[in-house]
């Protein structure tokens, strides 16, 4: 399948590809990994008249350690995070979701903050963002702003980022209570894409009692969402596993949900609950890892 | 639309020629280099059997425009052969029937070669997770497996020769 034909341009400096970026205005189309947009445009979904090439601009690409927070650049791709000793010990979670995307070769182009711009509403980094709290940077032509994960995903395909506008980098703060966090998937078979996926962030403090609860949604409705409902009946509660069961009925409260031929809304929805279930007792269990333990052997 | 000059080395030789932006990786080499081992099965990045290493990585050569490979150093099936000399890989595909129709083989062996050059003794299940990514109608995997493991012997026997002439 060819493409139709577009002109390409391979900036060296993030001011470079926003004048580029600016000059062509809809036309333009960045590309960073391209494992979305290249298919995409071998189908004719997406014809672009020139290509902004963001893979040559050494400064986007790379993880960057700070006191207090991790800043992961935007075309650091899946496999550079699944293999970073930097994010092992903070975001463990961030290993964990990687080495669920694709496969090793889809990992060594495809890019944390192309999958972040695209907003496929069933990408897997969408839900990690949300439960991490990231924040996004954003450079363009009237200069740079910083966008939280929980205003950044609009719609179908759709982010907060303006036309002309490049997502540089995510900076990922570092909980600051006994914290645990796992990402649960159900991929569909075929494509590996998240059918539902759930990412989740528990912290405790010293008696137990859940002082932070995150839980990012993808795959469930038009965009990746944040669990409120059921962060809400978690937070100032000692856990148990009854009551993170309960909390899972509430996941997806908030959500339009899909349905189509991958999954029906019925079905969505008893995943949601599912996979919330697994993904906040596995986060529960790795924030306290005794306490949890026995509890819920103890049910 | 323009042309763009691109220059890469490929199997250790350089190649330099001019491509239109559109023009994809593996029709670069297979259709401009004549590198027609590198195979084109799904064409929607999932098949695997146009895998190559791109600066050492494998990756999918049918989700790559040539321009992207501009200045990099590309190894496709044919430059993994020590000239008639199979590689250990390629052994052990031969060895233990890790191929029946062979058509995403060179996909196959390129993706056991990434795996094998940063994990030397793999599991079977850390095979098969870094072979996710290739598709074979034919074998069922097992012997695919097998063929790998058997590259993983030849290989740390020979090291071992090695070691022991460096004394």
């Amino acid at each position: 399948m060819i493409p139709e034909a577009f002109e390409y341009a391979a900036p060296a400096a993030i001011a470079e590809a926003i004048d580029l970026l600016a000059s062509r205005g809809d036309d333009a189309k960045v590309l960073a990994g391209g494992h979305s947009l290249i298919p995409m445009m071998k189908l004719r979904l997406a014809s672009p008249g020139v290509l902004v090439d963001i893979g040559r601009i050494p400064e986007l690409r790379g993880i960057r350690v700070h006191s207090d927070m991790v800043t992961i650049g935007a075309t650091t791709t899946h496999a550079q995070i699944e293999q970073s000793g930097d994010l092992r010990d903070r975001f463990p979670i961030m290993a964990e979701t990687a080495t669920v995307i694709g496969d090793p070769l889809v990992r060594h182009r495809g890019t944390f903050g192309g999958s972040l711009a695209h907003a496929d509403p069933a990408a897997d980094w969408p839900a990690v963002a949300l439960a991490l709290n990231a924040t996004i940077h954003a450079t363009g032509p009237s200069g740079d702003r910083t966008i939280a994960a929980r205003e950044f995903f609009i719609d179908l395909f759709t982010s907060a980022l303006e036309p002309g506008e490049l997502l540089t980098a995510v900076d990922l703060p570092y909980p600051t209570l006994s914290t645990g966090m796992a990402y649960e998937k159900f991929a569909h078979p075929a494509s590996g894409y998240a059918v539902i996926g759930i990412a989740a962030v528990i912290g405790v403090d010293a008696d137990g009692i859940c002082r932070d609860c995150r839980v990012g949604i993808t795959g469930a409705g038009a965009k990746a969402t944040r669990a409120d409902a059921a962060e809400m009946t978690l937070l100032g509660e000692l856990l148990t596993g009854e009551r993170i069961r309960q909390a899972s009925g509430h996941a997806g409260a908030e959500i339009d949900l899909l349905s189509d031929l991958v999954a029906s809304e019925r079905y969505r929805a008893h995943l949601v609950a599912v996979l919330t279930a697994r993904a906040l007792r596995t986060a529960w269990e790795r924030a306290r890892p005794l306490a949890a333990k026995n509890d819920w052997y103890a049910d | 639309m323009a042309k763009h000059s691109v220059s890469m080395t490929v199997n250790g030789q350089l190649h330099e020629g001019a491509v239109e932006p559109r023009l994809l990786l593996v029709h670069y080499l297979r259709d401009n280099l004549g590198l027609t081992g590198t195979h084109i099965g799904c064409d929607t990045s999932q098949c695997g059997a146009c895998a190559i290493l791109l600066d050492g990585e494998a990756v999918k050569s049918c989700t790559l425009f040539a321009v992207q490979a501009e200045g990099a150093n590309l190894t496709t099936i044919e430059g993994i052969a020590a000239g008639e000399r199979l590689h250990p890989i390629q052994e052990g595909f031969h060895a233990e029937h890790g191929l029946q129709c062979g058509y995403c083989t060179p996909g196959m062996v390129i993706a056991a070669y990434d795996l094998l050059q940063g994990n030397p003794d793999p599991t079977d299940a850390e095979i098969r997770h870094a072979l996710h990514g290739n598709i074979c109608r034919c074998t069922g995997y097992q012997h695919i497996v097998k063929a790998i493991q058997h590259a993983v012997a030849t290989l740390r026997t020979r090291d071992a020769a090695v070691v022991g002439s460096a004394r």
